[in-house]
């Protein structure tokens, strides 16, 4: 018998702040508890999964983009590399020419297209994938290096790096980045299942719409987790009714929660309220897979 | 004229109601843009009623004619984001994956690939209950945020604030260290950061700290929910010290901010002395910028 795939699940939001990396650190504890796990932490901006297991020491190594870089002997200046390139990223300026790092979208055309192999594409340096085990959790670190401005070629490089690495992990859960564009789909993209997390906020129910229509989009089954419950407005649970979306846990909105979540602490041990919506959560997620399998 | 933009790191910890309080507090001097473009809120505490309304194109997409396709391959051997697939002995785009490099076009023997310009959403330029103008706006679902668009909406507040002889832009911006921040910045003069004392958000507001170095605007930073824990509020009253960010304000963890919300308002309409304190603090931003 051969082992089943992974099951993947994604954490996304829309809204920035509502609890994505508390419901992943802690469902990836839970479920660690009885299967195998992998957390991947792929908010590459700002990376905070690894601050609430502080035990679990990450190894790091760094991940490449390729950028062009100009052989100035080879070069005879034809100028088809500034014709070629889409993004403004090479330039030629007088008799150099000049690459624009951060604009470049590593198409490969200015280099594959120069007649005179004047632009080999050469390493730069993206981020960091840091992967650290502790019995049944394994956690993935996916870093973008500061000043790097895009998110998405990391997300595809973890994506593609993981699919060696952690095929025999029953669960993979991913912690994705906030809003509702490329980085979001691009973190989803491999997802069986992607948990929303919002709050009962007019915020937290604009970006909830925007991001399931991203999500309709991709055609991912979606169910949804409501934070910070109680504050009082109940338009959210009315649009996931009429959207047919199932709201599988309410997380009460409590100031002791907020607290030992301030210090990076793991909260489900002191919180029998907070356990039984998160085991909510777990029973549903394994109910999906078997419906799924 | 002067750009403040409100900036975090990590996302939820107050950007858009400290933005749109000291818009109420500072109305009269000054222009608002939201350039959290995938994520806008701000038009829903401020009830904004659009006066200007612009599809925005950023970027280009492929697009295989298949009458004149003759199924070489050679544009999926090229691409380099897996945007070409082959279905029914058909080469498709997959729109999403598509980054318009244009190389595909370039090699195609047939000449069967063409680029077209690409929606990535919609710009408005906004009356608001504060009797000032907003310039916000929206990407479309699952687009490319390339900073393209948010370059867009303070274009149009910068126009707004040379037209109505106002001061100051104050720029509600996007969490996280990427292309849109990245693009909020350009020209600012002042990055207010709005934190929280908690290990995420300093963590978060270190990174992007880093990243200021760059540009190396003026700094102040609000502590939001500072009582939520007394060591870490510590920790980053340290930090800010060190990085020789003034501290500007000090907010404490209230249901005040959601309930100002439910009743669509900003904090500083919803109570008399955030009102003051956004004053005061709206106040030492612009001693600093004079």
């Amino acid at each position: 018998m051969t082992t089943p795939p992974p099951y993947r699940i994604a954490i996304a939001s829309g809204k920035g702040g509502t609890g994505k990396t508390f419901v992943a650190v802690h469902l990836a504890k839970m479920i660690s508890t009885s299967a195998s796990c992998t957390l991947v932490d792929l908010d590459v901006e700002e990376p905070n999964d690894s601050i609430f297991f502080p035990e679990m020491e990450l190894e790091s190594r760094l991940v490449y983009k390729q950028i062009p870089e100009w052989n100035e002997e080879r070069c005879t200046l034809c100028g088809l590399c500034s014709k070629t390139c889409k993004f403004h990223a090479v330039m030629q300026l007088g008799d150099s020419v000049i690459v624009f790092n951060e604009l470049c979208h590593s198409c490969y055309a200015c280099s594959e297209l120069c007649p005179n192999d004047a632009l080999p594409m050469k390493n730069q340096t993206l981020g960091t994938i840091g992967i650290a085990k502790s019995n049944q959790l394994t956690l993935v670190e996916s870093r973008l290096k500061v000043g790097e401005e895009q998110a998405v070629p990391l997300i595809k490089k973890t994506h593609r790096n993981l699919q060696t690495e952690v095929n025999k992990t029953d669960y993979i859960l991913y912690d994705s980045p906030p809003g509702t564009s490329c980085p979001v789909v691009a973190a989803t993209k491999p997802a069986d299942l992607v948990l929303l997390v919002t709050e009962p906020t007019s915020f937290g129910l604009n970006d909830l719409k925007l991001a399931v229509e991203t999500l309709r989009k991709t055609q991912k089954p979606m169910a949804i987790i409501i934070n910070r419950y109680g504050i009082g407005y109940e338009d959210v649970e009315q649009y996931c009714e009429i959207e047919k979306l199932p709201v599988i846990a309410k997380i009460p909105y409590s100031r002791k929660i907020a607290e030992a979540y301030a210090l990076g602490h793991i909260v489900t041990e002191s919180d029998p309220e907070l356990l039984s919506q998160l085991k909510n959560v777990v029973d549903f997620i394994k109910l999906h897979r078997n419906e799924n399998a | 004229m002067r750009e403040i933009v409100i900036l975090s790191g990590k996302g939820g910890t107050g950007k858009t109601l400290v933005s749109a309080s000291l818009a109420a507090v500072g109305a009269k001097e000054a222009i608002l843009a939201d350039c959290d473009v995938d994520a806008a809120n701000i038009h829903l505490l401020l009830q904004t009623k659009a006066v200007k309304t612009e599809v925005f194109y950023s970027g280009e997409l492929a697009n295989i004619n298949q009458d004149d396709c003759i199924s070489c391959g050679r544009c999926m051997e090229v691409c380099r984001f897996d945007a070409i697939g082959l279905s029914n002995q058909q080469y498709k785009i997959e729109d999403a994956e598509c980054e318009g490099c244009g190389y595909c076009e370039k090699v195609c023997p047939a000449q069967a690939i063409t680029l077209k310009p690409r929606r990535s959403g919609i710009v408005y330029v906004s009356d608001s209950r504060l009797k000032m103008p907003v310039a916000h706006a929206r990407l479309d679902p699952g687009a490319d945020n390339s900073g393209k668009l948010v370059a867009k909406v303070k274009d149009e507040a910068r126009k707004l604030a040379r037209a109505e002889n106002k001061e100051y832009v104050i720029i509600d911006g996007a969490p996280g260290i990427g292309c849109p921040v990245v693009s909020s910045l350009a020209g600012a003069k002042y990055v207010l950061f709005v934190t929280e004392p908690t290990q995420s958000a300093l963590h978060d507001l270190k990174r992007l700290h880093t990243l200021l170095q760059k540009f190396k605007p003026v700094t102040g930073c609000i502590i939001n929910k500072n009582d939520l824990n007394a060591e870490m509020t510590q920790e980053i009253k340290l930090f800010l010290k060190e990085n020789r960010i003034e501290l500007v304000a000090e907010l404490p963890y209230s249901d005040l901010f959601a309930k100002s919300m439910i009743g669509q308002l900003t904090v500083a309409e919803a109570d008399k002395q955030m009102f003051t304190e956004f004053e005061k603090i709206w106040k030492k931003i612009k001693e600093r910028l004079s």
